[in-house]
C-alpha cells in the first residue's frame, strides 16, 4: 500500500490501529464512503450511501441506467464535489472511461505518459503499452486506432500511474462482443499483476460475476445488495454456481432471468 | 454477349440496357473501381484547365476586338507589361512593400487578437471584461475607421498597418476564443483525472484543442488583411502595389492595373499556401476529409 494513501486515511481514521511507526495498518481501506448524498436539483441520486473497498479488492457495481453508479464513480474520481458526506480515496488513483478519451493531438505513447512528472518517458510508455499488447501502435495517432486498441491505450494510461485504486466506468460497453471478452480477460490479468483495488461500474451482470470479488447492486441511490463471489478464477460462465449467482443478481436488478438472459 | 429478350407485351426483341450481359434478367449495375472511373487525366491537370480556359477566352476576346484595350488589356499585353515592370524592378519593390505591410499588420493584429482570446477564453474575469467590447466592436466595419486612423496616425505607413491590424485582430479573437471554449469537456475531465496542473492542462489539452479553430481564424484574418491592404494603399500611398495601381489609373493603363490585381491574387494564394502548410504540420493528427 502506498504511503500516500495512508497519509490520506490517517487524518480521519483515528480509531484504526497503527503500527510502531505510526503508519496505518495494511488492513485499512482503499475507499471509505460514509453518508454520501448527491442531489441533482430535487432528485436525490445518491442517498446516504456507505461503501468500503479493501486494498486490492475487485468490486463491481451493477445497476440500471440512471441509478447513480456513474455519479458515485465521478465523485470517487474527484470530478464532482457537489456532494454531502465523507469520502476517502487513495491519492494515487486512475480512471478509464467508457470512451477512451485520448488526446487526439498526442500520439499513443505520449497519451500514456501525459501528466506524469518529468519529461515524457517513451520507454515507460512502451512498457505499459507492451503490457496491454499494443506497443506496436505507440507512434500512431489515436484517431487511427480501433475501438479496442484505444481502450487498451486508455488502460495503459491508467496503469502507468501505478494506482492504488482503478476506477473503470463501463470501459467495455462500446466494444464489440469479441473485443469485449479479450478486454475483460486483460483487465483480470492486469488486476492480478498490479494488485490495485478496482471499482468497475457496469450494467453487464456476466462481466461483474466474471471479474469481481464482490458485486454490489445499486438501486435508488443506495447499495441494495452485496454478493461475495468466492468462485475460483478463471471463472466459467457455464458453471452452475456462476449461473445461480447471475440469476440472483438479475433478480436484484429487477430483471426476471430466463425471460431476459442478459443485462 | 447480349441477352436478347422477347418482350411479352410488345412481342419484340429488346436489349436490357442496364444489364446487357445478365442472364437471369435481374437489373444489375456494374460498380467500377474508383481508379478506373477517374480516368487517366491527373488531378492537377484538371484543376489547371479551368483557369487556363478562362485566360484563353479572354485572349480570344481581346485579339478579336470584342474586348477593347482601354476597357481591359488582353493577357498578352498584361504579360508583356508585367515583364517590363519586373525588369525595372518596380514590381518586386511594390510587392515587397505591400507584403511587408500585410504581414506586419497581421503580426500586430494577430498578437492582440490571440492574446485577448486566450485571456478571455481561460479566465472568467477576462471573459467578462473583454468579450462584450470585442463582440460590440467587431460589428464596426473597419474600413469606416480610415478617417479616424488618418487623423490619429497621419498618412504614412502607420494608418495602413493599423487598418490591417484592426481587421485581423477580430477574426483571430473570435475563432481562438470559440476554439478554447469548445474544447471537448470530456478531455478536460480526463486531464483532471491524469493530475494535470492548470498550466499543463492549458498546454496539453486546451491550446492544442483550440488550434483547428485558430487556424480557421488565421485564414479569415489573412483574407481580411489583403482586403484592408487594398483599402489602406488607397490612402495617399507613395509605394506598394496600391500606389502602382493608382498611378496606372491616372494614365488609363489597364494592363498595369491587371498586373497589380494578379499580384494581389498571387500574394493571397501564396499566403493561403502557407496556412495550408501550417495545417498539415500542426493538424496531422486530424483525419482529414479530402473529398472525392
Amino acid at each position: 500500500m502506498a504511503a500516500s494513501v495512508q497519509r490520506n486515511l490517517k487524518i480521519v481514521e483515528t480509531e484504526t490501529p497503527v503500527d510502531v511507526l505510526g503508519r496505518a495498518k495494511a488492513t485499512d481501506l482503499a475507499v471509505r464512503v460514509r453518508g454520501l448524498t448527491r442531489r441533482f436539483g430535487e432528485r436525490e441520486v445518491l442517498k446516504d450511501l456507505d461503501l468500503d473497498i479493501a486494498p486490492g479488492e475487485f468490486v463491481a457495481l451493477l445497476g440500471a441506467s440512471g441509478c447513480g453508479k456513474s455519479t458515485l464513480l465521478r465523485i470517487l474520481a474527484d470530478l464532482d464535489r457537489e456532494m454531502i458526506g465523507e469520502v476517502e480515496v487513495p491519492v494515487r488513483r486512475a480512471v478509464a472511461f467508457q470512451a477512451p478519451r485520448l488526446m487526439p493531438w498526442k500520439n499513443v505513447w505520449r497519451n500514456v505518459v501525459l501528466g506524469l512528472p518529468g519529461r515524457p518517458d517513451r520507454q515507460r510508455a512502451l512498457t505499459a503499452l507492451e503490457e496491454v499488447g499494443i506497443s506496436h501502435r505507440a507512434d500512431q495517432w489515436p484517431k487511427v486506432l480501433s475501438g479496442g486498441e484505444a481502450q487498451r491505450t486508455s488502460l495503459a494510461r491508467a496503469l502507468v500511474r501505478e494506482p492504488d485504486l482503478l476506477l473503470l466506468d463501463e470501459p467495455f460497453a462500446a466494444l464489440d462482443a469479441l473485443t469485449r471478452i479479450k478486454a475483460q480477460d486483460l483487465v483480470g490479468e492486469l488486476w492480478q499483476r498490479h494488485g490495485c483495488a478496482i471499482l468497475l461500474v457496469t450494467h453487464d451482470v456476466e462481466e461483474a460475476v466474471l471479474l469481481a470479488d464482490r458485486v454490489l447492486v445499486m438501486k435508488d441511490g443506495v447499495i441494495a445488495h452485496e454478493e461475495h463471489i468466492a468462485m475460483r478464477r478463471p471463472r466459467d460462465v457455464a458453471d452452475p454456481a456462476f449461473a445461480r449467482i447471475r440469476g440472483d443478481l438479475l433478480d436484484w436488478l429487477g430483471v426476471r432471468h430466463g425471460k431476459y438472459d442478459n443485462d | 454477349m447480349r441477352s436478347l429478350q422477347r418482350d411479352p407485351i410488345l412481342n419484340i426483341g429488346r436489349i436490357d440496357s442496364v444489364n446487357p450481359r445478365g442472364m437471369t434478367g435481374l437489373p444489375l449495375q456494374t460498380i467500377t473501381p474508383a481508379s478506373a472511373r477517374r480516368g487517366s487525366i491527373p488531378r492537377w491537370v484538371r484543376r489547371f484547365s479551368g483557369p487556363v480556359l478562362l485566360v484563353l477566352i479572354w485572349h480570344v476576346a481581346s485579339v478579336s476586338g470584342v474586348l477593347p484595350g482601354e476597357i481591359l488589356a488582353g493577357p498578352a499585353t498584361v504579360i508583356s507589361s508585367a515583364v517590363k515592370l519586373f525588369a525595372t524592378g518596380e514590381l518586386q519593390e511594390a510587392m515587397w512593400i505591400s507584403l511587408r505591410r500585410a504581414l506586419s499588420g497581421l503580426a500586430i493584429g494577430g498578437t492582440i487578437g490571440v492574446t485577448l482570446a486566450v485571456v478571455a477564453g481561460l479566465f472568467r474575469l477576462g471573459e467578462d471584461l473583454i468579450d462584450a467590447p470585442m463582440q460590440m466592436l467587431r460589428t464596426v466595419p473597419n474600413v469606416a475607421l480610415i478617417p479616424l486612423l488618418i487623423i490619429w496616425f497621419g498618412i504614412g505607413e502607420t494608418p495602413k498597418v493599423a487598418l490591417i491590424a484592426l481587421g485581423t485582430a477580430f477574426p483571430l479573437y473570435l475563432n481562438v476564443y470559440a476554439g478554447i471554449r469548445n474544447v471537448d469537456s470530456t478531455l478536460i475531465e480526463a486531464g483532471r483525472t491524469l493530475g494535470l496542473s492548470r498550466l499543463a492542462m492549458i498546454r496539453h489539452v486546451i491550446l492544442p484543442g483550440a488550434l483547428p479553430n485558430a487556424l480557421v481564424g488565421l485564414r479569415y484574418a489573412l483574407g481580411i488583411a489583403w482586403l484592408a491592404l487594398v483599402f489602406g494603399e488607397q490612402i495617399n500611398a507613395t509605394a506598394g502595389i496600391g500606389y502602382l495601381m493608382a498611378n496606372a489609373r491616372e494614365f488609363f493603363q489597364t494592363d498595369v492595373i491587371v498586373v497589380c490585381l494578379a499580384v494581389y491574387a498571387l500574394l493571397g494564394l501564396a499566403v493561403d499556401f502557407m496556412v495550408r502548410t501550417l495545417e498539415k504540420v500542426f493538424l496531422a493528427w486530424r483525419p482529414a476529409f479530402n473529398g472525392t
